[in-house]
Formats: C-alpha cells, structure tokens, sequence
C-alpha cells in the first residue's frame, strides 16, 4: 500500500471516538470482541465493524484462539509511551489554557488598578 | 496563542516548552498561590479542585486533590526542594491512585521572553508500569489514545 493510502487509513481509523476508545483499552491488554462491546452503548457488530476498520489499518491484530478471537494492538501500532504522551500534552494544553485567561484576567484587573 | 512543545530527552525525562504573554513573577507565582493554582491546575475538562496545599517555600509541603464529575478523583503529594523567585521551582511529586507512584522529580523554569515568559518543565518520565497505572485510572477520562503517533505519521510538527 503507498505510504499516502496507508496514512489515509490510519487517519480514517482514528478520527472516530469509539475507534479511539477501543485503542485505548487494548494498550492495557488484549481483550475479546465481547470485552470490547461492554462500555459502549452499541452492538457487538457495530463493534465487529470498528474492529475491521482498525485492522485494516493495521492498528490492531486479531487472533484466533477456538471460538474467540481476541484482539491486541499491533506492535509498534501504538505505545504506551505515546498514549502517556498524549494524556500529558492534553492535561498540560488544557491547564496552560486556562492559565493564559488567568494571567489575562490579572492583568486587566492590574490596569484598571492603576 | 503559544503553543506547548513537549519532547521526549532520552528514556528518562520529559520536556515542555510554554510561553505566556505575563511577567516571570506572575507566572511564577501562578505555580506556588494556592487560590491561584486550584484556577488552573485542573486537566481534563470538568475536573476541580477542592483541596490545594502549597506551602511555597523550600521544605514545604505540596498537596493537591481533584475530583471528577462522576465522583472519581485522586491526588497527588510532594515537597518544594529549592525555590528561587521568580525563575525556578524544583520538586518533587507523585500520584497516589491511591497507591503512589514512584517520585517525579521536576525543574520548572521561568525566563522572561520580550513581554511574556518562556516557561520549560523538565520532568521524569514515569516508567512504562507506572505509565501503565496512569493511563488504566482513567486520569484522561480513558478515551484519549495518542496524537503523538499521528504527529509521527503525517509529519506535523508535534507543537504546530
């Protein structure tokens, strides 16, 4: 697959919230479809389709294991480290947002002191 | 608006990279007044604030506890290991959720930068079992997967 399909792919699979959700509890541990079902308010198939998107973009991987067919990310489809990163960089982007309108709300109450 | 940079140093240690359009003092002051950081200091969205201890000086005590929405929340303690106002703060702080993870120990700069302030966070990077427990407590509402791998992918700058 070209390099530009691929990331399509990879963006396509990640631009649903259901999809990143899914992600995120397979970088605890594999886990089956039924497993991944259980916290969303959607079906079994639905989630059978997110899993086929994500697999086909190469994110996750799924095995057979009798009738079960567990899933886990792909390696080096996502690490924790990432994920960790991620979870840092949006705290952080969030707090210094919000310190921003502090710092501006000082300083107007600063000038209007003066 | 500034934009937060935040790179990886090696396997170790974490750094973030922030201006502010405020003075050095008023940023750093930001860090340290209690009434101040329970403002900001909050993460996720929804998240408050109801106990923030910071006894800024060297020696003294950090206390901060959040809460969720949904009535999760966890806190974090630590200690002031050198002050030196307005341009750097060292510490160190862990989580406990509840049990608490291993010390984090952070150097927080603050130049000034024309009319604003350059802040830098250096930081320990947590190790991946420690990385593991924070991301499985649902510190992040357990629905963020990375950006970081996005970043990588498409080749935008991480900070852009």
């Amino acid at each position: 697959m070209p390099a530009a399909a691929a990331l399509d792919r990879t963006l396509t699979a990640l631009a649903d919230p259901t999809r990143r959700a899914i992600l995120a509890r397979l970088a605890l541990g594999e886990a089956t479809v039924n497993e991944l079902a259980e916290p969303f308010a959607i079906s079994q198939p639905a989630v059978s389709r997110h899993i086929r998107v994500l697999s086909q973009a190469g994110l996750i991987v799924q095995r057979v294991e009798g009738t079960r067919r567990p899933c886990r990310l792909a390696a080096g489809a996502l690490s924790e480290l990432d994920e960790y990163l991620a979870m840092l960089r949006r705290a952080l982007t969030q707090n210094y947002d919000r310190l921003d309108q502090l710092l501006a709300r000082q300083q107007a109450t600063k000038e209007k002191g003066t | 608006m500034s934009k937060l940079e935040l790179k990886t140093e090696g396997d170790t240690h974490v750094v973030v990279t922030r201006r502010f359009e405020a003075p050095p003092e008023a940023v750093y002051r930001a860090h340290l007044d209690p009434e101040l950081i329970q403002q900001w200091c909050l993460g996720p969205e929804g998240w408050t604030m109801p106990v923030c201890i910071n006894e800024a000086k060297p020696g003294g005590k950090i206390r901060y506890e959040w809460a969720g929405a949904d009535g999760a929340g966890f806190f974090l303690t630590g200690e002031i290991l050198e002050l030196e106002p307005p341009h750097r703060i060292v510490h160190v702080e862990r989580m406990h959720l509840p049990d608490p993870t291993p010390d984090n120990h952070i150097v927080t700069t603050f130049v000034a930068d024309g009319t604003g302030t350059l802040l830098t966070m250096r930081m320990t990077l947590p190790d991946a079992e420690t990385r593991k427990m924070m991301l499985a407590t649902g510190m992040d509402q357990g629905m963020e997967v990375s950006y970081a791998r996005l970043e990588r992918l498409s080749g935008w700058k991480a900070s852009s």
